[in-house]
């Protein structure tokens, strides 16, 4: 049946032509995505029965504070020119100031940003490195203990509120056995030892060999990017499991298993390989939901990310830095998402 | 997958670099005072813009204004920057004559030239706490003719009316009144912006401390400021934003941070058992209160503004949801205002709330909404009420919402009931008269909204009774009318006012002369050291 | 069952062999039949009745809460002197900020819960299955543009967006509901599709092609039956996920409104108390997860019955 459904594809010349081709495709993708992500967020924005001229100028501000304030914001125009407006400032970079830090949108996010991407990604390696092999275990040893381990690791992990862990993690590794550092990104007296280049501490102190600051910056990092990557591993090893029952009860397999192969052969090489396609776009939403997921955890940990921005900005009526920072967590998210599917593409010959 | 293996390897090397580093530190540096907060209301740094709590707080300590009072006794004023002042027999005119030998963070002397500077800044970038000094009839257009520098060392400042002296004295301390650098500005001045966008994020000013730092809802860090007269015996204080209080929590006990700002009562008390903190609070000028919209038919009756004001349990709230955080206060002027009232004539009790509803045809009670900003505290205290409430028959549903939606709606007249809290604007009575007891327009199209307006009533011959208060120059008579003001109020005033705020701080042993003031802006660090 | 059955056991005995036939008479006797065999292969999986017991539990302690909650969950008793105390035997789980029993308000949340997670699992479901499948299956334009609205939908930061709608369509448990369900069916649309794509080159689907089977029957059918394995997986173990989506709007005061006994609520409520209170978190905490658990449970025990493809 593979060898069948392979014919109708082609050589891996044409693989590389649709892939081309599907590049171009990704960038027209891309960006209608972000006009719909622009347009619905800037109309939510506006629903929002939130004023946002007193988030600027407070609550006792006399009247014809209120009222300059309004015009120099746009509030007067109609909606659809405000968005218009927007977009045209969007399209050269300028998102506008944020009422709540004063800086500029995007000045924010290259701050913020970075804190939430180095977070994630730790989170997720986490969870791959460790949920993957986890999740293969018990689908081969189907039903042992090591299988039932997996489960209630991974079930339990689906069923505590992460704010929870996260306070419990803190008081225990923290607060009694002084294993790590508190709440925060790195300790203020190492934060003026290097300058940020990237944004992602542990590799501007790195780079800049302060390795005091370095090794407090892990300190910092690695109770929450624990945190995350237990919730990621919860995911991908169950989905790693399920996918390589899948493959494990297919035809292929069992000729394999016939033909003699071994079983660890049959497994990394035949089965695993199939189960990776999936594979890879449940890491890909994984990683996506950390991103954009982190925002409970940013503030149990005091960690400047972008969901704490967000969050904040939002129920200040923040609408420039919810617009930004919602852009980009949505490209991120379209990006990844691409690129899964993209390889979803290379990798599996039945969608060809 | 075949470098599966060396992901393992990696990830068992990071983990036991995790597990084996323990060189977590002792505690924060000597010459530096570390404070956890909430800090996402400060929106800028600028003197003449800051109206919020947390960056007032920042304002009193690195900034000076003509004036103070004593945080004792508010109603001793003493000069700042100013060394004498005097009031023309008119009252209209008050001339200051400035110290001579002060001096900027920056090293320049302090002039009158800086000090009309700020006061023209203040008036004319218009800004939210403008109307502080804009209520002395001071704008854009006149305040150049208004105050004047008269000497090196000497400037004039007009009023329009003569108020009640201490009014105008209280209002040039306040921190839209800070002294900033005239030179420092005009260099970073961009199209007539008298430096604000500048400012707003950096500092040019005189106080104990420098501000060196922001990083907006992260970290804010202060500096001695080595050309104070009196230089600070810290070199460095630090307030980092942590949003949780039990993390506050956490950081104070493991000495990661000196003082923990916002720790919720339960907090509060498994702290002090610590030998190694202490617990600081003072009153502040801060008022909790329902405002009752008379736009609501129910609402609108006496017998029901009143029978509510027996329907709140105000000691058991004081005593326990809001322990450390409030003293019961029933009167619109906090404790240690001048005229503040301090008697508490109700008390929950619901046989007589019954009659005064059965009074008002209301037997079996009514059902009504309450906007409440999904706060711990505020959550904590309005369900308590929804319980006594509910003893009468009154079905009270309460509606969660952050706090500027909320506001969004009370300034639209739109709730039926809101909580919340009212803080001074500065020291003067008038502060909350103005907004508790004066209402001039009670028209939908009003360009004023005092917390009288917000609920549609009219005061009647209140508003005449406060406007006349202001000019009142006798400081006993002057006391007398804000207690009568305030005994209306409390009788027929849609404000069910239950607490007088109280800032508590817990703050580790080793710190000395950490103090708590009346207001956010008398939060001083200034002699803070530690031992 | 051997030797000669008992007049009595035969009834059963009969239906047995009645459900098992190899050759159901009609269409509604193949089906008890699937059931049936499907049945025998979840209760043999230990886990998964528990991960039922459980639920079923949620639905009787849902229906019967009146009768089993010894006080009220939302009047207090008196602040002073009733607050906050540790579980006890007059209070089994402790009392709250509000000096409520915890355990009444957890056994009256059951019914909160059951709602926010049928509500949004009945609304957020279909509409994923439909435009997966759809998209899946007639690939072309059809495919580009419902994916754009899913990938549009996906983008967004899940609480961001259910923060948003619920500020804007005010605060409440129906509002938090709607605003869960319109978050919730981007994933179940693109795991749908993904599942199609699968299907849509197969031999089977081929033969009924060629049997001259329309679209639509095509994919109500066949795809979407083969698409709904993988998914009441993925949705039961995002009931757990809706539940702390709830507790998440809870936490930041805009999902259930004050005093309703909902769980995430009384967590979000219990944090203040988390180190020295520890119970008033911890119980609707423990409510939360083994109700998670009954429902991860089961979906695991589903989808090896309803999966035919991992079913051995």
């Amino acid at each position: 049946m593979v060898s069948a459904v392979m014919n109708r594809g082609g050589g891996h010349a044409s693989a590389l032509r649709s892939s081309l081709k599907n590049i171009a495709q990704f960038v027209i993708v891309l960006m209608t995505t972000l006009l719909g992500l622009a347009a619905v967020t800037f109309f939510i924005g506006r629903v929002v029965p939130i004023d946002p001229v007193i988030a600027i100028v407070g609550d006792r501000a006399p009247a014809q504070v209120y009222e300059r304030v309004r015009q120099e914001l746009g509030l007067d125009l109609p909606l659809i020119q405000q968005f218009w407006i927007y977009l045209k400032k969007a399209v050269t970079g300028d998102f506008g100031n944020s009422v709540l830090t004063t800086n500029p949108v995007l000045t924010d996010i290259a701050n913020t940003f970075p804190a939430t991407l180095e977070l994630a990604t730790l989170g997720t390696l986490i969870g791959v490195i460790i949920g993957i092999p986890l999740g293969i275990l018990a689908a081969v040893k189907r039903g042992s203990f090591i299988d039932q381990f997996v489960r209630v690791l991974g079930l339990a992990g689906y069923s505590i509120p992460i704010f929870w862990l996260g306070l419990m993690g803190l008081l225990v590794f923290y607060a009694k056995l002084g294993w790590v550092a508190g709440p925060g990104r790195i300790d203020v007296t190492y934060s003026y030892l290097y300058t940020p280049v990237t944004n992602i501490v542990l590799l501007d102190t790195a780079m800049q060999g302060q390795w005091d600051a370095f090794w407090d910056a892990v300190s910092h990092i690695i109770l929450p990017a624990c945190l995350l990557g237990y919730f990621s591993l919860a995911y991908i090893s169950r989905m790693t499991r399920s996918f390589m029952l899948n493959e494990l009860a297919q035809e292929y397999v069992i000729a394999a298993r016939v033909k003699g192969l071994s079983e660890m052969r049959v497994i990394w090489r035949h089965a695993l390989r199939n189960a990776a396609v999936p594979l890879i776009t449940v890491i890909a939403l994984s990683y996506a939901n950390l991103l954009e997921g982190s925002v409970l955890t940013e503030t149990i940990f005091a960690w400047p990310g972008l969901g704490q921005y967000i969050t904040n900005s939002l129920q200040n009526a923040d609408m420039n830095a919810v617009l930004g920072g919602t852009l980009v967590i949505g490209t991120a998210f379209v990006l990844l998402n691409l690129v899964s599917d993209l390889l979803y593409r290379l990798l599996d010959p039945r969608t060809r | 997958m075949k470098s599966l293996p060396k992901f393992i390897l990696s990830a068992a090397m990071v983990t036991v670099m995790a597990t084996s580093f323990t060189a977590v530190k002792a505690a924060t540096p000597a010459d530096t005072l570390v404070q956890a907060w909430q800090s996402d209301d400060i929106i800028s740094l600028d003197p003449a813009e800051v109206f919020e709590f947390s960056a007032s707080e920042i304002m009193g300590n690195t900034y000076e204004r003509l004036v103070s009072y004593d945080i004792k006794d508010v109603s001793k004023i003493t000069g700042q920057v100013a060394e004498s002042w005097t009031v023309s027999p008119d009252g209209k005119t008050f001339t200051f004559k400035l110290k001579p030998n002060k001096k900027f963070a920056s090293g320049s002397n302090i002039t009158a030239e800086d000090v009309v500077y700020s006061l023209h800044r203040a008036v004319s970038l218009d800004k939210s706490p403008a109307f502080i000094l804009g209520q002395f009839g001071l704008t854009k257009d006149n305040v150049k003719d208004k105050i004047k520098q008269t000497g090196p060392l000497e400037l004039t400042v007009e009023v329009d009316k003569a108020y009640a002296p201490t009014l105008v004295l209280y209002c040039l301390g306040n921190s839209v009144a800070s002294i900033v650098e005239k030179k420092v500005l005009v260099q970073n001045e961009k199209d007539g912006d008298w430096g604000y966008n500048w400012l707003k994020t950096k500092y040019a000013g005189s106080g104990p401390y420098i501000m060196r730092d922001w990083k907006a809802n992260e970290v804010l860090v202060l500096e001695r400021n080595p050309n104070y007269e009196k230089p600070t015996p810290l070199a460095r204080v630090i307030f980092r934003h942590i949003k949780e209080t039990a993390s506050q929590r956490l950081l104070l006990e493991k000495g990661d941070i000196d003082v923990a700002r916002n720790l919720n009562p339960e907090e509060v008390t498994a702290v002090s058992k610590n030998p190694d903190i202490k617990i600081q609070s003072a009153p502040k000028g801060t008022v909790y209160y329902l405002g009752l919209n008379q736009k609501n038919p129910n609402l609108a009756k006496p017998e029901v503004r009143q029978a509510l004001k027996y329907l709140v349990d105000y000691q058991a709230i004081a005593d326990t949801i809001m322990k450390y955080k409030g003293d019961v206060h029933q009167n619109f002027l906090p404790k240690g205002y001048l005229g503040a009232e301090t008697s508490n004539p109700y008390k929950l009790d619901v046989a007589k709330a019954k009659e005064l509803l059965a009074k008002a045809g209301l037997k079996d009670g009514f059902s009504v909404t309450m906007d409440t900003r999904s706060t711990a505290e505020i959550t904590g205290v309005a369900q308590a009420m929804q319980q006594t409430f509910a003893q009468a028959g009154i079905k009270l549903e309460i509606l969660p919402m952050d706090s500027k939606q909320a506001l969004t709606k009370y300034r639209a007249r739109q709730h039926d009931i809101y909580i919340g809290n009212w803080g001074s604007d500065y020291q003067d009575p008038n502060s909350n008269a103005d907004t508790f007891a004066a209402n001039d327009d009670n028209s939908d199209q009003a360009k004023a909204k005092p917390l009288a307006w917000r609920n549609a009533w009219d005061p009647g011959p209140l508003t005449a009774k406060t406007r006349a208060a202001v000019m009142e120059r006798d400081g006993e008579k002057r006391a007398q009318m804000y207690k009568e003001l305030q005994k209306s109020v409390l009788d027929d005033g849609p404000f069910v006012i239950f607490l007088q705020q109280t800032e508590v701080a817990a703050v580790r042993k080793n710190v000395d002369n950490f103090v708590l003031g009346p207001s956010f802006s008398d939060n001083d660090v200034s002699q803070a050291k530690k031992n | 069952m051997t030797g000669a059955p008992l007049p009595l056991a035969s009834q059963p005995s009969g239906m047995r062999a009645w459900l098992l036939s190899p050759e159901p008479h009609s269409r509604w006797q193949a089906r008890l039949g699937r059931f049936y065999l499907g049945w025998r292969a979840f209760s043999r999986n230990p886990l998964a009745v528990i991960g039922l017991g459980i639920v079923l539990l949620l639905i009787l302690v849902a229906i019967f809460a009146d009768v089993i909650a010894p006080y009220s969950p939302v009047a207090g008793g008196d602040l002073r002197t009733q607050r906050l105390l540790p579980p006890s035997e007059a209070y089994w789980f402790g009392t709250d900020d509000q000096a409520r029993d915890i355990f009444s308000r957890v056994i009256h949340g059951s019914r909160i819960t059951l709602f926010v997670v049928v509500l949004v699992a009945l609304i957020a479901m279909p509409i994923g299955l439909l435009v997966g499948t759809v998209s899946g299956y007639l690939g072309g334009w059809v495919d580009t543009v419902l994916m754009r609205i899913t990938d549009i939908f996906l983008a967004f930061p899940r609480l961001i967006l259910a923060l948003a709608f619920v500020a804007a369509l005010g605060p409440g448990i129906e509002n938090a509901i709607i605003a869960i369900a319109i978050t919730s069916w981007p994933p179940y649309a693109r795991i749908a599709r993904a599942e199609t794509l699968m299907i849509r080159n197969s031999d089977f689907i081929a033969a009924v092609k060629l049997q001259g089977a329309s679209t639509p029957r095509i994919i109500l059918g066949h795809v979407v039956p083969l698409c709904l394995s993988s998914l009441i997986v993925r949705v039961t173990l995002d009931m757990a996920g809706i539940i702390l989506t709830a507790a998440g709007l809870g936490f930041l005061g805009l999902g259930a409104q004050p005093p309703m006994p909902e769980w995430g609520a009384m967590v979000a409520t219990g944090r203040n108390y988390l180190i020295d209170q520890w119970w008033v978190a911890a119980m609707p905490g423990i409510a939360i997860f083994v109700v998670s658990l009954g429902f991860n449970l089961l979906g695991d025990g589903l989808r090896d019955v309803l999966d035919p493809k991992a079913a051995k």
